[in-house]
């Protein structure tokens, strides 16, 4: 009866399943992730496949010639199509993980510290959310001539920032004033590793939902940009840029337009499903 | 009081009561019983008491009277019979009058079951709009009624403050009124009373039983707490993994309790009149699905034979009234209240102070909470600091530990005046002083494993590392009497004890010498509670170590403190050793506490 006595090995509860794992189990995250892999896939992959160079001209402006047509300049649409995911890919993966990278930082050490500084830094974050996203990039990029992928980057990446760290922070707020934050406190542990190892792990449902979240969004700013005209190599194949330089010809060839509107919203709607698919399961492990 | 009143009450003749034959409820689309064969009958007038630590079915039990089961569960078998009709068999619509208007249901969180947005007596006379008692005129004078029954003020002022503007105390006792005022002929409360103060506990307690005896109304008392259904029913059945297990009248049950687990219950619980040597129950209640075959506590009990595995033993009578499901009842000898009794601490014992608190002041912002508390803190010896909630128990305990850095006074270690806040003190002092969080839930980490959580303090504090560690690890779980298998769980794969055991773990990981332990056992149930302050006991003993023991539980502060420093209001009112403040209190508020606590002594 006493406690002495070797208690009978306890029945434990099975292990949590990762978020990654839970969020396999959704058919919304599933077929988001697929379409995500294949367009993903079409991007790297589909240059090596195509039938003419990028910018090589196999016939007269808005025929017909070829699967699905040329465009302004006589390009063969598929090719183009073809070659002109990479850079809306590279831009809008390395931009959100910078984004998220530093809006997390913001947003966590914001409520991890706390009174003063969590109000100066908020604040100063809310002058730059004030900005429409795209907004705050034609203003950088109008003053550059030609902008180099790099500097993309950090432009797509700054505007989320602010916005993921109003995300960030109030989730950390409901995890720093959690007792074992405090218990790390009373022990004495580096503020840092407080940040890394406590509060940190247990941010990342929500966090990879906006990941996904912000991807799309993305994937949408880069396109519009490119559509602006605004792209590291203007000569180059783009998606958003095709549907700009091709908009006039829309009535007599609008397979020109059609094709990069469709894999912007496909690859949309595979990261956005992802995402939603994320943010289920956040949402099933809060209750 | 107006005719209509009248008239409801003279209409109420106590009659029926209620029955419930073998009922079941099971999961969902799974053939997992959540609880089964319970029969109960509860007679006109009469408090019940059903008594069941968490995951025994005793919630589930209660609701099933009003003919609901909760999301995932479903009322699979037997009858719930109200003078002779079946609620479980009634169309919904006819369910939907019999819920508040002959069955009522207070929930455990009244605050939450009240609109936080409409005023008190808005709340009420829509009540009984929706119940069609009385006119429209006559309804704001029945709420001022039902106030008054539950000792309410019912002033304009009171009927028009929102739900919020009231202490929980009063919260409770309007949910109670509300409960009342249709005149309901059964009563389920489901714990109203976990998380109130002993006095204002006491209060909606007294004022309950009052209302079922002048009504005639049956209640079924659905708590955790034995010592609370010492006090008010007049019947007991103790449930375990979804079964009654023991059933009869309160004398009967707390004289000669018959079955293992309602003995192993009883020995887990403190007693005010005296220090006891608690002990839990090994370890720990099957989840639905998950239950042994035969006898549901065969695998934790003390008496077990052969034939306890082999089949589900009968509910069968065993002495008048009183009924047990196990088949070694009459083998097994009678229990002894005084059993487990241990002298209690020694008040002339020579102390060596190692901690001590001077002209404390503590303050959140402007307001001052605590003020110009003293006390000490000698070598192996537990001081508790008792309080009702508001007293500033924990806040003085935080402050101690350096868990709040917002206070004025000196708090000395061995002669040297402690920093404000564990940051600032010097890593000997941090290590040397450990703290222990009430909520066991809150305080792990639950994306870290056991082995890194325990691991961290000698880490940081430069003790071991490495596989050294780890095999320190080992011994601490060990000594916490957890097995080397949980090393590598993560703390959200265990029960709310084990969770406790791996804080105290992470606590001793440091080597301290004062353990600060805020309410530490009263998230958990009673049996885990007696193991954890055994264990605690332990450790003074062979460790020497010193405790700072925070709670609100007068008599498990008899168990294990020597010493105890009374709170009200942020002050300390009186002080002592515990026989002393125990035996012969001084103050008006010490004796206050002291009769208002429940106990089954």
């Amino acid at each position: 009866m006493s406690t002495e006595t070797a208690p009978p090995p306890p029945a434990v509860a099975p292990a949590e399943p990762s978020t990654f794992r839970k969020a396999l189990r959704q058919k919304r995250f599933t077929v988001g992730l697929t379409i995500t892999l294949l367009v993903v896939g079409f991007v790297i992959f589909a240059p090596y496949f195509a039938p003419y160079g990028e910018s090589e001209v196999v016939g007269p402006p808005y025929s017909k010639d070829g699967f699905l047509g040329t465009d302004y300049l006589g390009h063969d649409v598929l090719t183009r199509v073809m070659y002109g995911g990479k850079e809306i890919l590279i831009i809008a993966v390395f931009g959100t993980i910078l984004g998220m990278a530093l809006g997390t930082a913001i947003g966590v050490i914001a409520a991890y510290a706390g009174g003063w500084w969590d109000e100066v830094i908020m604040r100063f974050n809310d002058v730059v959310l004030a900005f429409p996203q795209i907004l705050l990039a034609l203003l950088v990029l109008t003053a550059i001539e030609q902008p180099s992928a790099w500097i993309l980057i950090l432009l797509v990446g700054v505007s989320h920032a602010p916005r993921v760290a109003r995300l960030a922070r109030g989730v950390a707020l409901g995890i720093v004033s959690r007792d074992f934050v405090i218990a790390a406190e009373a022990l004495g542990e580096k503020r840092s590793r407080v940040i890394l190892a406590e509060v940190l792990p247990n941010m990342n449902a929500p966090l990879l939902a906006e990941g996904g979240l912000r991807l799309t969004f993305s994937i949408g700013l880069v396109g519009s940009l490119g559509f602006l005209g605004f792209s590291t190599d203007l000569g180059a194949a783009n998606w958003g840029q095709m549907i700009q330089e091709n908009r006039l010809g829309l009535s007599t060839q609008p397979w020109a337009v059609l094709a990069p509107v469709l894999m912007i919203a496909i690859f949309c709607i595979g990261t956005n499903l992802m995402a939603d698919g994320i943010a289920q399961v956040a949402q099933r492990g809060e209750n | 009081m107006t005719a209509t009143t009248h008239d409801t009450a003279a209409e109420r003749v106590p009659t029926g009561g209620l029955v419930v034959e073998d009922l079941g409820v099971t999961l969902t689309g799974r053939d997992v019983d959540i609880v089964d064969d319970i029969d109960l009958v509860l007679k006109p007038g009469e408090v019940v008491g059903l008594v069941g630590e968490s995951g025994s079915g005793k919630t589930t039990v209660g609701t099933s009277l009003l003919g609901y089961a909760r999301a995932g569960a479903l009322i699979s078998s037997g009858k719930v019979l109200i003078e002779g009709r079946d609620v479980l068999k009634m169309p919904w619509k006819e369910v939907r009058e019999v819920r508040g208007e002959e069955i009522a249901y207070v929930p455990q969180d009244p605050a939450s079951a009240l609109n936080p947005a409409i005023r008190i007596g808005k709340q009420i006379v829509e009540l009984l709009a929706l119940r069609d008692i009385g006119t429209t005129e006559s309804r704001m004078q029945g709420a001022r009624d039902g106030l008054a029954e539950v000792g309410l003020p019912n002033d304009d002022e009171f009927l028009s403050r929102y739900p919020h503007q009231l202490s929980g105390g009063q919260v409770q006792r309007v949910a109670l009124a509300m409960a009342f005022l249709p005149k309901p002929k059964v009563l389920v409360l489901d714990e109203p009373t976990t998380g109130l103060d002993v006095t204002t506990q006491a209060m909606v307690l007294e004022t309950m039983a009052q209302l079922c005896r002048t009504y005639g109304v049956s209640a079924l008392y659905v708590t955790h707490d034995l010592a609370v259904v010492a006090n008010i029913a007049d019947r007991v059945a103790v449930m375990y993994a979804g079964e009654i297990v023991e059933l009869g009248p309160k004398e009967s049950m707390f004289r000669q309790p018959s079955h293992p687990y309602t003995r192993a219950l009883l020995d887990s619980i403190p007693h005010l009149s005296q220090a006891r040597a608690l002990t839990g129950i090994p370890g720990r209640t099957p989840a639905p699905g998950a239950r042994p075959h035969g006898c549901r506590f065969h695998d934790r009990c003390a008496f077990v034979v052969d034939a306890c595995k082999e089949s589900v033993p009968e509910l069968r009578p065993f002495a008048t009234d009183h009924e047990v499901r196990c088949i070694r009842a009459e083998e097994i000898g009678t229990w002894d209240m005084s059993r487990g009794t241990v002298p209690d601490a020694d008040p002339d014992k020579q102390r060596e102070v190692i901690l001590s608190v001077e002209g404390l002041n503590v303050f959140y912002g402007r307001k001052r909470v605590v003020y110009d508390v003293s006390f000490d803190l000698a070598a192996a010896e537990v001081v508790a600091l008792v309080g009702e909630s508001g007293s500033g128990k924990t806040t003085i305990s935080r402050s101690v530990g350096g868990l709040h850095k917002d206070w004025t006074g000196t708090i000395s270690f061995e002669g040297d005046a402690l920093a404000k806040s564990a940051r600032q003190r010097s890593a000997v002092n941090r290590k040397r002083l450990q703290y222990i969080f009430q909520n066991p839930y809150l305080s792990l980490n639950p994306r870290l494993t056991v082995e890194q959580i325990v691991k961290r303090p000698m880490e940081l504090f430069g003790i071991a590392s490495g596989k050294k560690a780890t095999d320190r690890v080992i011994d601490l779980l060990d000594q916490v009497a957890l097995g080397p298998r949980m090393l590598k769980y993560e703390a959200n794969r265990l029960s709310g004890g084990e969770r406790q055991r791996v804080a105290i773990a992470r606590a001793l990981a440091a080597e301290p010498d004062v353990l600060i332990c805020d309410e530490i056992t009263s998230a958990l149930d009673v049996s885990v509670q007696g193991s954890i302050v055994a264990l605690l006991e332990g450790l003074r003993r062979e460790r020497g170590i010193s405790m700072l023991f925070v709670t609100h539980n007068l008599a498990l502060v008899r168990s294990i403190a020597a010493r105890v420093e009374i709170l009200q209001a942020g002050r300390v009112v009186e002080a002592g050793s515990v026989v002393t403040v125990m035996e012969t209190p001084r103050e008006e508020y010490t004796r206050q506490l002291l009769s208002k606590s429940p106990s089954i002594d």
